[in-house]
């Protein structure tokens, strides 16, 4: 088939390909990008944009649910019923939404859209794999932006009743007993959105609690719902595979003992690891910093012209540095002089409730060095949070003791993950608490917190 | 469980109240039997309170710096078994650490509980301090802080962040400053906000020596009329003199610096003169006139000034003098100078060596009467007559209480040591 010619190929259309590319149509670099599967990867068609689908739909009926029983706000309905291939028709409506409106971006941007399995030549060199056969493609620069994929148990390999994340947004009914592998982000956002559908949750993690990258206190409200939930909570404990009968899964607890939970569905959420296979990586030599694509603070590999964004160069894996970083690719490629200057990726788990963190967390701020004060301001004297049955949760805020600089933020409570906005900003422009204390923060609304715990820290909260 | 009081431990003669200097456990720490729970300084001594039994700290009685009553409740500890807080009357003071050698039979006296009962409650933590109203400014190698579009516009400006200079809160930099260094033509020492107003304050709670040392001092400049006379000493000779003894030294014996040489001229000087050798007690409007000749030998340490004492110098020797002062300056240094070595004194001598200076107006040693001071020495051209020739000269920077020592006794004072050490054998010689 016919070779083509651009300034600029990326390879992958996830959330940091598509950035890249629209940016780079805009600043008139001649650009291509290739992807085997649909637009917007994984972020769009199985990750952040489904789950939080599923998400929505399961604390809608969670709140049906509980307003057909006691209800103190005086609201009641009768029983409600969940017909789950609504729910992923509706769901699958937003993701073809979010995804041709990619491609009508992406066409806008005059960028032209290759579908197939690239694999590098050389390096100005690429191969597309496509059913009408190869496409070569010779570019001056080339962005890899391959993304991430569930990591697979050797023991409990996907496929069965074995299944990823990918699978667990697109099942045709609620599984009566659900096992989840991993408390993690992605198991806790998927295993508290089917035990709101319907489904007997069970949870296995090794490590001595959930969330383990998060602090305990942080954890503590999600530790409680799951209990409210009826969800079961095995810490401490080794997945160790499928019963011989295959209708369980085995398990060693904390104390070292053989159990087992049966299980219709077993969702393995043990991380996602960079896809650095599947692109021929072996035709070009690019440098790598353990099992990630090595970059430097412009996101240039160790190839000139050769460039890595997203999940295939290391953490946090999240959509939103990927869209950062592909944006500021094009505009170096563009001829702008950029760099990697970013003060905070703020990061938030969908959990119930939603855990929020942008920039350091109180150890971590200890462990640079920094002598810090730490405030935090409750949700319980909110009256905001009062209002919408949602007390549980803080705002706490990580200073320097020195000059009152804010070093991190990080919140837990229902719908938080909004504050995302407010506490990157924060970071971003530098903010010292006086900033943020200082700073109108319209009421009722559970921002108030994040001004009270600022004020707490200078010794005045005025709510508590 | 129980509570267990313990009080503040009598920590030397005649010792009364004690500052807490320093606390080496906090609200709710485990302690072992022995461990260090906290020191307090007395007039000249330090002396570190143990822990008597195994516990958990419950409540700490005062602040650094506060003054405690010997026999205050100075800490509490929650233990297993029973307490003493029930008996705390009839409780035996924990024994006092070895910086008392013969502890006073008083000291086992039981403490009043009616003491414990005035004894002020420990002050509330304060909230969050306010260090200052606009933070510390940028410290040298720290990141700049800057909004995302400041840090754009450096970038395509070339400019590094580091090198500007930031006006606002905690060192920002604002569009403002970039602007200045851009018009500066990017040399930050040239640009209007290069050299900022530092409007920190940092308070610093004198406690423990160096508040000693500020009582000490206000003391001797508030009371005693000063009187300050320096003369020059042709120390040529005497350097002859110490070059020669130190080269003949046997090994165990201590090297010669000047002092001892100075203390011995002293001694000579003060037998005609023993009116120097006084203590004033103007309250009572009494003159000790001191057969003793006890030394004090100003040292520098880590902490501040300290004044270990050579005590009886008329019944000395030179090289015990050498010995002396290097054995107490070594002990003071590592703070292991007991109380007995760091008082007593009838007269002082200051010297700083090699930072001597050229004139310096001691002050006096309350309630001593004089104080010698000795400045650095230097090679200088003297008139011999016919030419110059080139000598080693040395100042003596001397104070004297006027009350007591009128200016002329001063300057015969100063005159005869300085012609003892212009002729190092008159020192050595009886009679």
């Amino acid at each position: 088939m016919s070779d083509l010619k651009c300034k600029l190929l990326v390879i992958g259309a996830g959330p940091g390909g598509y950035v890249t590319a629209i940016r780079a149509g805009q600043l008139d670099i001649d650009t291509i990008i290739v992807d085997a599967d649909a637009l917007g990867g994984t972020c769009l068609n199985v990750g952040c944009i489904p789950s939080k689908a599923l998400i929505h739909a399961a604390d809608e009926f969670q709140l049906a649910k509980h307003l057909s029983k006691e209800s103190q706000i005086g609201v009641s309905v009768s029983k409600p019923s969940l017909n789950l291939a609504a729910t992923m028709k509706w769901k699958d409506g937003i993701v073809k939404r979010l995804t041709g409106g990619v491609g009508g971006l992406l066409s806008k941007a005059k960028v032209r859209v290759v579908p197939g399995r690239a694999s590098f030549v050389d390096g100005k060199t690429v191969e597309v794999a496509h059913e009408d056969g190869t496409t070569t493609i010779k570019a001056e620069n080339i962005v890899i932006a391959t993304g991430s994929q569930p990591v697979e148990l050797p023991f409990l390999p996907f496929g069965g009743k074995v299944i990823s994340s990918t699978e667990a947004l697109a099942l045709k009914k609620v599984p009566e007993k659900l096992a989840v592998i991993g408390a993690g982000y992605i198991g806790l956002e998927l295993g508290i959105a089917y035990a709101k559908l319907g489904a007997k949750v069970t949870i296995i993690e090794a490590m001595d609690r959930i969330l383990p990258t998060y602090d305990a206190e942080l954890t503590r409200p999600v530790v409680k719902q799951l209990k409210a939930l009826g969800i079961t909570l095995h810490t401490g404990a080794r997945a160790k595979g499928l019963s011989t009968d295959k209708s369980a899964l085995v398990y060693e607890t904390s104390a070292g003992k053989r159990a087992q939970t049966a299980a219709d569905k077993i969702l393995v959420t043990v991380g996602r690891k960079p896809t650095v296979e599947g692109w021929a990586r072996e035709s070009v030599v690019v440098d790598m910093d353990g099992p990630f694509v090595k970059i430097d603070d412009k996101c240039q590999t160790s190839m000139s012209g050769i460039y890595a964004i997203g999940d295939v160069t290391g953490e946090p894996m999240l959509a939103h540095r990927a869209m950062a970083q592909g944006e500021m690719v094009a505009e170096i490629i563009a001829g702008h002089e950029r760099v990697w200057d970013k003060v905070a990726i703020p990061a938030v788990c969908f959990t119930d409730p939603e855990i929020l963190v942008a920039g350091m967390s109180p150890d971590e701020a200890k462990a640079a060095g920094h002598d810090v004060m730490t405030s935090q301001f409750p949700f319980a004297a909110n009256g905001r949070a009062m209002t919408m049955e949602a007390e549980d949760g803080f705002v706490r805020i990580v200073a320097r003791a020195d000059n009152h600089v804010v070093l991190g933020i990080q919140a837990v409570g229902k719908g938080v993950s909004e504050l995302a906005a407010a506490f990157g900003l924060a970071l971003e422009m530098g903010a010292r608490l006086e900033d943020i204390a200082g700073t109108i923060h319209a009421h009722p609304t559970q921002g108030e917190a994040f001004q009270e715990a600022a004020l707490r820290s200078l010794g005045h909260a005025l709510h508590i | 469980m129980g509570e267990y009081t313990i009080k503040l431990p009598d920590v030397g003669e005649g010792v009364a109240e004690a500052e807490l200097v320093e606390w080496l456990v906090e609200d709710g720490q485990s302690v072992r039997e022995d461990d260090v729970l906290a020191a307090v300084m007395t007039d000249k001594a330090t002396v570190e309170i143990p822990a008597p039994t195994d516990g958990v700290v419950i409540w700490r009685g005062g602040k650094i710096g506060e003054i405690l009553a010997v026999g205050s409740p100075l800490i509490k500890l929650e233990v297993v078994g029973e307490g003493n807080a029930d008996e705390a009357g009839a409780q035996t003071p924990v024994e006092a650490p070895k910086a008392d050698p013969a502890p006073k039979p008083e000291a086992a006296e039981p403490v009043k509980p009616a003491i414990a009962a005035e004894l002020p409650k420990p002050a509330p933590a304060k909230a969050a301090s306010m260090p200052m109203s606009s933070g510390a400014p940028r410290a040298e190698g720290e990141k700049p802080l800057a909004s995302p579009a400041i840090r754009k516009r450096a970038l395509e400006g070339g400019v590094d962040l580091r090198r500007v200079v930031g006006s606002g809160p905690a060192g920002r930099i604002s569009h403002d400053d970039l602007d200045a260094y851009f018009n500066a033509g990017g040399n930050p020492a040239a640009t209007r906000l290069a050299r900022t107003a530092n409007t920190s304050v940092k308070d610093i709670p004198m406690v423990g020596l160096r508040r000693k040392i500020a009582q000490k001092m206000a003391i001797s400049k508030s009371r005693i009329p000063h009187i300050t006379y320096v003369d020059e000493i042709d120390v040529t000779a005497l350097e002859t003199l110490r070059g020669t003894l130190n080269a003949a030294r046997q090994p165990e014996q201590p090297k010669l610096t000047l002092l001892p040489f100075l203390m011995r001229a002293m001694a000579v000087a003060i037998a005609e003169q023993p009116q120097m050798n006084s203590t004033y007690d103007d309250d009572a409007g009494v003159v000790h006139q001191h057969g003793g000749i006890h030394m004090g030998v100003a040292a520098q340490t880590a902490n501040g000034l300290v004044v270990p004492v050579v005590k009886h110098v008329e019944a000395r020797g030179l090289w015990d003098c050498a010995g002396e002062v290097g054995r107490l300056a070594e002990a003071a240094k590592n703070g292991t100078a007991g109380r007995e070595e760091l008082s007593g004194s009838t007269i002082t001598i200051t010297s700083l060596g090699k930072m001597g200076g050229v004139v310096t107006t001691p002050v006096i040693n309350h309630p001593e009467v004089a104080i010698i001071g000795v400045n650095k020495m230097r090679t200088l051209p003297q008139w011999d007559g016919t030419a110059f020739q080139p000598r080693q000269m040395m100042n003596l920077s001397s104070s004297f209480d006027h009350r007591i020592i009128d200016g002329w006794d001063a300057a015969v004072f100063i005159q005869k040591i300085k012609s003892l050490l212009e002729a190092p054998a008159m020192i050595f010689i009886e009679d």
